[in-house]
């Protein structure tokens, strides 16, 4: 009884679905990222490398004197060049999507390291720059505005994929290139933008963490997120919508162990909260994704003229 | 190559020498053709003739290494689908290019508009496609997700999106292989109507019976060679088939046997699918010593199911399994083998070999733990060579040796390995899925012969195929398999290809007037 009223309080407190949102941002846009690279046909485990590299780099521009919207735009295109690499070596080369995503992920982390280190040597304490300031919207709680783009981000890729003739090209590719191909679209290329484009998007996940969550970056700042993306689009069924909606409800499990460690005041080890979030991730993808039909060409190499 | 229609309606494709290599395979020698307005061209060829090759250079999927291609007086730009769409070109593959997830509309419109315009324009796309379906009494659902669409409906689907993209030339390749008899008529009336309407169809086919259903003129390949073209209506299926082989080919012919005691028993069998429909819904079924048992249907019905089952693959929910006579409590495949139960599977890349291992070790897989093959769980290396040498010569196995890799085998040959395999200990019960699939003429009736010297020997053959003059060819019964479950046996000889072909599409209230005197059974 008394644990519930603690859970009721927390619920209703407008400061706790701030924190929803915020915590939420970067796993709206990874999940996006990785959705539009899977409605093509490629898995994208360079996910945790490319926000990682998002991170550092958007991070970097705005402490080199860029302001805070070119960083965005540095982060996305650092993103995008990995996704090049990912999408160069899966879609014309035909490598293991599995194998050559990890690769970017080690590649994309020990670069940003590597980077970071490069620039600032000396630094003991991470240097810090001028973040994202929330921006109170008329009936919406106080957001940074990346934030508000990663929502609007939703609308606009379910529209561009269930509204336009390159969404349509897109879902045809990870379904079936060889009829994709056969209607005359350019697998290879369409393939490539896609991974291109979500490579993108998964860098202004990182970006929000270095630009609006935090105001500096850190080593293994990224933790695991991507990875949880990876499983959220699982978790959507490869839908926009349904994304969103999973993004939110890690974030919301997120939020809540944070408060419920804070309440049980260390009568439980706080492990035990922080393991929350992720059982029930597990227990709600075996719920909703046992039956999720998945792109039938993901993870299929596509070569001309094999079928 | 001498032409047998002068002057006529316009030519709208002309092929001039094309020749295609695949490594040391000359898949088409120098092969010219030309098609007209309104004409249905049937290509007829073994498998591994080129056909599918030549349509796939014509379509821009392969580029030809010589030659030269014409659509409508216009030369065609090589290796783009895309350039053979603009050209008019249609193609309907063997293996339908669809995607299951997306709706028929989807599937129809999707590369037609230019990708960047901010939105599809649905509306239109509706109109056009419900105007050619109603033009061409070519049905379709456009809100239908393609995955729950009959394999028929799938053709139509495929038709229709080639005459949205305004083909003038259609080439389907072995459109019949899938389709009941009933549905590949319907295909031929189609034909005629789009024929009617000026267009050109090409389709390609190794069925005699098809190419004077449906066509005006007919090219024979051999080996990657263009070897005649004839106007169908003077030439003959005698001819044809001689021009297709290179020789005169005597399918074999059972001779009568009276069936033995029972090697397979099921009872009332039901296989559950974990959704919706069940996959065998309470199957009998009996199969005799020196008995063929027929399964006919269209694929999807329960065959595999039933595969399956006798190989031990998966268990029955309910019902019994018995074999010469013994109830099969826990049957698992090494089991199957056990008790005299030979497999043909229905995929002999995925099921039946593993082609990156040599020859021996595939000829041994299901038994090597035989005293014979191996000792204190090490491997008798040279007593299974020698064995296999044995299988190699007997059944004809054209390969290298017993090391070389499978996978370096004709088809045919293959699956050879796989009847020495299958046959070599005197099974009982052969279960044969699809055996001649996929195999040129001289094999298909090496295979036939070897499975009726088996039953001449004293085994029971369950034969599942799709193929409907194989099973009448070789079955002493027949019986149909539709939505998992079985009609009573028919005896082959009270049965036509037609009767059948009702019965795979469900009208099993025909079986009244080919069996009237179990009426009161069904």
């Amino acid at each position: 009884m008394d644990f519930l009223s603690i859970i009721l309080d927390i619920l209703l407190s407008a400061a706790f679905w701030t924190a929803v949102l915020r915590i939420a941002t970067p796993y709206v846009l990874g999940t996006l990222g990785e959705l539009v690279c899977e409605r093509a046909g490629v898995l994208n485990l360079g996910i945790e490398g490319i926000m990682t590299l998002g991170a550092m780099a958007g991070w970097m521009a705005v402490y080199q004197g860029a302001d805070l919207w070119t960083g965005v735009l540095v982060a996305a295109a650092c993103g995008a060049l990995l996704g090049l690499l990912h999408a160069a070596l899966t879609v014309p080369l035909g490598l293991s999507q599995h194998v050559t995503g990890i690769g970017v992920t080690l590649l994309g982390t020990s670069l940003s390291y590597f980077v970071y280190r490069l620039v600032l040597p000396q630094a003991s304490t991470p240097p810090t720059i001028e973040p994202f300031q929330p921006l109170a919207l008329p009936g919406a709680l106080a957001q940074t505005p990346l934030t508000y783009l990663a929502f609007l981000l939703v609308a606009v890729v379910a529209y561009v994929l269930y509204r336009t003739p390159v969404g349509l090209a897109v879902r045809m590719v990870g379904e079936n290139p060889a009829a994709a191909e056969a209607q005359g679209l350019n697998v290879t290329a369409i393939r490539i933008g896609a991974v291109v484009a979500g490579s993108a998007l998964m860098a202004l996940a990182g970006a929000f963490l270095t630009l609006s969550a935090f105001n500096a970056f850190f080593f293994n700042m990224v933790n695991g997120r991507g990875w949880i993306c990876i499983a959220l689009v699982v978790f959507a069924s490869w839908r926009p919508g349904k994304a969103l909606l999973g993004a939110l409800l890690f974030a919301v499990f997120d939020a809540l162990q944070l408060r419920l460690q804070q309440a049980s005041g260390g009568v439980l080890p706080y492990q035990l909260f922080l393991m929350m979030p992720y059982l029930l991730s597990i227990l709600a993808l075996v719920l909703v994704a046992r039956r999720a039909s998945y792109p039938r060409a993901l993870m299929i190499p596509y070569r001309k003229g094999e079928r | 190559m001498s032409s047998p229609v002068k002057g006529g309606p316009e030519v709208v494709l002309r092929l001039a020498g094309i020749s295609k290599r695949f490594g040391p395979l000359l898949a088409n020698d120098d092969i010219s053709l030309t098609l007209r307005a309104g004409e249905v061209l049937a290509l007829l060829g073994e498998n591994g003739a080129g056909k599918t090759t030549l349509m796939n250079i014509l379509f821009g999927h392969y580029v030809a290494d010589e030659g030269t291609i014409e659509a409508f007086g216009r030369p065609l730009p090589p290796g783009s689908p895309r350039a053979a769409l603009e050209a008019g070109i249609g193609m309907v593959h063997q293996h339908f290019t669809l995607a299951d997830n997306l709706s028929v509309l989807d599937n129809i419109a999707v590369g037609t508009e230019s990708l960047w315009r901010w939105r599809s324009d649905r509306g239109a796309a509706r109109r056009r496609l419900l105007d050619l379906s109603q033009r061409f009494g070519l049905e379709v659902r456009p809100d239908a997700l393609v995955g729950d669409l009959s394999v028929g409906e799938r053709q139509r689907v495929e038709i229709l999106k080639a005459l949205y993209r305004d083909a003038r030339i259609l080439i389907l390749d072995e459109p019949t292989a899938v389709l009941t008899p009933q549905e590949s008529a319907g295909l031929f009336d189609t034909l005629r109507k789009l024929t009617a309407d000026g267009l050109a169809v090409v389709f390609i086919s190794h069925k005699m019976n098809e190419v004077f259903a449906a066509s005006d003129t007919v090219a024979v390949l051999r080996a990657g060679k263009l070897v005649a073209t004839h106007a169908t209506a003077s030439t003959d299926r005698a001819r044809l088939a001689e021009l297709m082989v290179g020789r005169s080919v005597k399918p074999p012919a059972p001779t009568p046997l009276s069936p033995g005691e029972p090697v397979l028993e099921l009872a009332g069998v039901t296989v559950a699918s974990g959704h919706g429909r069940p996959l065998l819904d309470g199957v009998d079924l009996t199969v005799r010593r020196h008995q063929v048992v027929g399964i006919a249907g269209v694929s999807g019905n329960g065959q595999t199911a039933l595969a399956e089952l006798v190989s031990g693959l998966i268990r029955p929910e309910s019902g019994r399994l018995s074999l010469k006579g013994s109830v099969v409590e826990h049957g698992d495949p090494a089991d199957m083998v056990r008790r005299g139960v030979a497999r043909i599977p229905e995929d002999r890349h995925s099921a039946g070999l593993v082609g990156a291992m040599a020859v021996w070790e595939n000829l041994i897989a299901e038994r090597y733990h035989d005293a014979a093959f191996s000792r204190f769980g090490v491997l008798r290396r040279g007593a299974a060579r020698t064995y296999a040498r044995k299988v190699i010569e007997e059944f004809d196995v054209r390969c290298p040796g017993p090391d070389a890799r499978t996978q370096l085998l004709s088809g045919g040959n293959m699956q050879k390995l796989i009847l020495g395999r299958t046959l070599a200990h005197g099974p009982d019960l052969i279960l044969a899925s699809q055996p001649t699939r996929g195999l040129d003429i001289g094999a298909v009736s090496y295979v036939h012969s070897r499975l009726l010297d088996a039953r001449a020997a004293g085994a029971g053959v369950l034969l599942i195929s799709e193929d409907l003059d194989e099973i009448l060819a070789l079955a002493d019964c027949v019986t149909v398999a539709y939505h998992g479950r079985l009609t009573p046996l028919l005896p082959h000889d009270r049965v036509s290809v037609s009767q059948l072909g009702l019965l795979m599409a469900g009208h099993w209230d025909i079986l009244r007037d080919i069996l009237p005197e179990t009426v009161h059974a069904a």
